[in-house]
């Protein structure tokens, strides 16, 4: 009996001990090749990668959710590798860790799909703010870490004073998708932009002197640009915040960029420097679709003309309003419906409600699409996600180029919500504050339902011609209620 | 590190960001800006390194929280958004 338990144990043993000698013998060689910083550091590399994958995935639905747990998975890698390797003090890192585990998720798991703009506001706010305050206790060690210590301090400064125009401008930016009553109006002084401009010089002034700096030159850094982010995102109007939220997003990566050459670390210059390009290309798709430049959007205010035609030159006499039972007789027989999604029809939470419209329209084989504008929403691609959450199939989802040009095989178009978006002025009137913006062409459908409230102007502040065109029906009422009403006069007939 | 190694990796690192984020199509532009927004909360790994003494401690603790909710949110919340991709097929 005792032989049976002890002989495998004692056969193990000595086996052990052959082997324990070669092990010992290579783990010394790899350390003698290998520090463990270098470990750390393969540890990052391995991060960024994994980062750069994540993105990847993000090319394709169907690998999405998979490019989203590899970016996870990398952060994870990140902050093991920090924890285990560096002069990490524990107490800290693990209450810290612990709150905002408990507020990230706290917030993933209440926002509701309408306020996702306003949640990554503030993400990037949080993402700005956390650089500041890296650089900050980085300026005030007694003994700065290793690496060119001007060149450290000048990335300092430059994570202080991005971090903080992130942080504040993207709380008014959150505040303004809240459509907090603070926040309701742009807000701007005389003198605003040439007082902006001095804020900016003298910040960039004290980045360079930063290069030799003190902690008390950084304190001043970070006051300038935290009131430089107030001032700037202020005077920006709402429908201009898809653009400011990109940009921001852009900024939140550039900070951690710099705060990566403030503590000598790659991980950080690669992420930021991912997230930089991934904001400011999404900034670039949204200028574009506005057909405003970036310095518009940031300098200009998007004004209505005074000397544009009045609401009764368009309207007067033109309208023709509809009822649900004649739109459900309309769409009786039809080919092909196109749906274009307005953020209005979110707010309402109509989603839901037109997406069994198009299950009943599918039962009798008409084709449903959905038209999106690249700004339908508050932030780029909003309105998918939107959409998404009824369950609509991405493939029915067509984007603007995609879809305009097959607007004259439509039947009945039925746009919900959006306003500015289907303006043909924007074609027509080289004067008009959106004239140039690409719009989707929804009068070439061989009829137009236009669900609204009433002939109020979007937010270019102009009339609607397509309302008051020849094929054009309007079918006033709230977006919800007008849909369910249309669906049980279908259901009726 | 020198400046010059750090600014190669960085101009490096922007030019594959853009290849590979210019191929995502608009329909997940949105999660693509909050996973990309969880990914700028790497921040967390120089807040992790950065306490030292009583005002670096309690910095570096606040930059800690703030970075680990933009990391933790994000994906979390990314993670809600695709789902709802992927569940019609």
């Amino acid at each position: 009996m005792f032989n049976i338990v002890l002989k495998p144990i004692v056969i193990a043993q000595q086996s052990l001990e052959g082997l324990e000698k070669p092990v010992v013998e290579a783990a010394e060689k790899v350390a003698q090749v290998v520090s463990w910083p270098q470990f750390s550091n393969f540890g990052y590399l391995v991060a960024s990668v994994l980062f750069i994958l994540g993105i990847k995935g993000l090319t394709h639905p169907r690998t999405a959710v998979r490019g989203n747990l590899l970016g996870a998975t990398g952060m994870l890698i990140a902050v093991l590798v920090t924890l285990v390797g560096g002069h990490v003090s524990w107490p800290v890192a693990i209450a810290g860790i612990a709150v905002g585990t408990a507020a990230g998720t706290w917030f993933a798991n209440t926002v509701q799909m309408t306020q996702m703009p306003q949640l990554v506001a503030l993400f990037n706010g949080f993402g700005g703010i956390a650089s500041v305050l890296v650089a900050g206790a980085e300026v005030l060690r007694e003994a700065p870490s290793t690496g060119n210590v001007a060149v450290a301090g000048l990335a300092a400064g430059l994570a202080g004073l991005i971090g903080s125009v992130t942080f504040t401008g993207s709380l008014v930016a959150a505040g303004k998708l809240q459509e907090l009553p603070q926040f309701r109006k742009p807000f701007s002084f005389p003198g605003q932009q040439i007082i902006n401009a001095v804020l900016v010089a003298v910040s960039l002034l004290l980045c360079l002197n930063m290069m030799d700096g003190s902690g008390v030159e950084y304190i001043l850094l970070t006051i300038i640009a935290l009131i430089l982010g107030v001032f700037l995102v202020t005077p920006i109007g709402g429908a201009d915040m898809p653009v400011v939220i990109a940009l921001l997003n852009s900024y939140s990566g550039l900070a951690a960029s710099a705060a990566g050459f403030v503590i000598n670390n790659n991980v950080l210059i690669v992420a930021g420097a991912l997230v930089g390009a991934s904001g400011i290309i999404l900034t670039n798709i949204m200028c574009k679709a506005m057909n405003r430049s970036l310095l518009n959007v940031l300098f200009a205010k998007f004004e209505p003309s005074a000397d544009g035609p009045s609401d009764d030159e368009v309207y007067a006499g033109k309208i023709k309003s509809t009822s649900p039972e004649e739109v459900a007789m309309l769409l009786d027989g039809v080919q092909r419906v196109v749906v274009v999604p307005g953020y209005g029809l979110a707010v309402a939470q109509a989603q839901h409600i037109v997406r069994e419209l198009a299950t009943l329209l599918e039962a009798e084989g008409v084709t449903v699409e959905y038209a999106i504008h690249p700004v339908a929403g508050r932030m780029p691609g909003h309105m998918n996600v939107l959409l998404a959450e009824a369950d609509v199939p991405y493939d029915q989802l067509k984007e603007m180029d995609e879809i305009n040009p097959t607007f004259s095989q439509c039947d009945v178009a039925i746009v919900i919500g959006a306003n500015d978006v289907v303006n043909p002025v924007a074609n027509t009137d080289p004067s008009s504050p959106i004239a140039g913006m690409p719009i989707l062409n929804v009068s070439d459908a061989r009829t137009v339902v236009v669900v609204k409230r009433s002939l109020s102007p979007g937010f270019a502040g102009i009339p609607n011609p397509l309302f008051a065109a020849d094929n054009c029906l309007m079918l006033f009422g709230d977006a919800k209620q007008a849909m369910m009403d249309l669906v049980a006069a279908m259901k009726d007939s | 590190m020198d400046i010059i190694t750090g600014l190669t990796i960085f101009v490096l690192a922007v030019f594959v960001g853009v290849e590979v984020i210019t191929k995502v199509p608009p329909t997940l532009h949105t999660p693509l800006m909050s996973g990309s927004n969880a990914i700028s909360g790497i921040t967390l790994v120089g807040a992790l390194l950065a306490g030292e003494g009583v005002l670096g401690g309690i910095l570096g603790f606040l930059a800690i929280v703030f970075a680990t909710t933009n990391v933790i949110g994000g994906f979390l919340v990314t993670h809600r958004m695709l789902s709802m991709f992927k569940k019609k097929k």
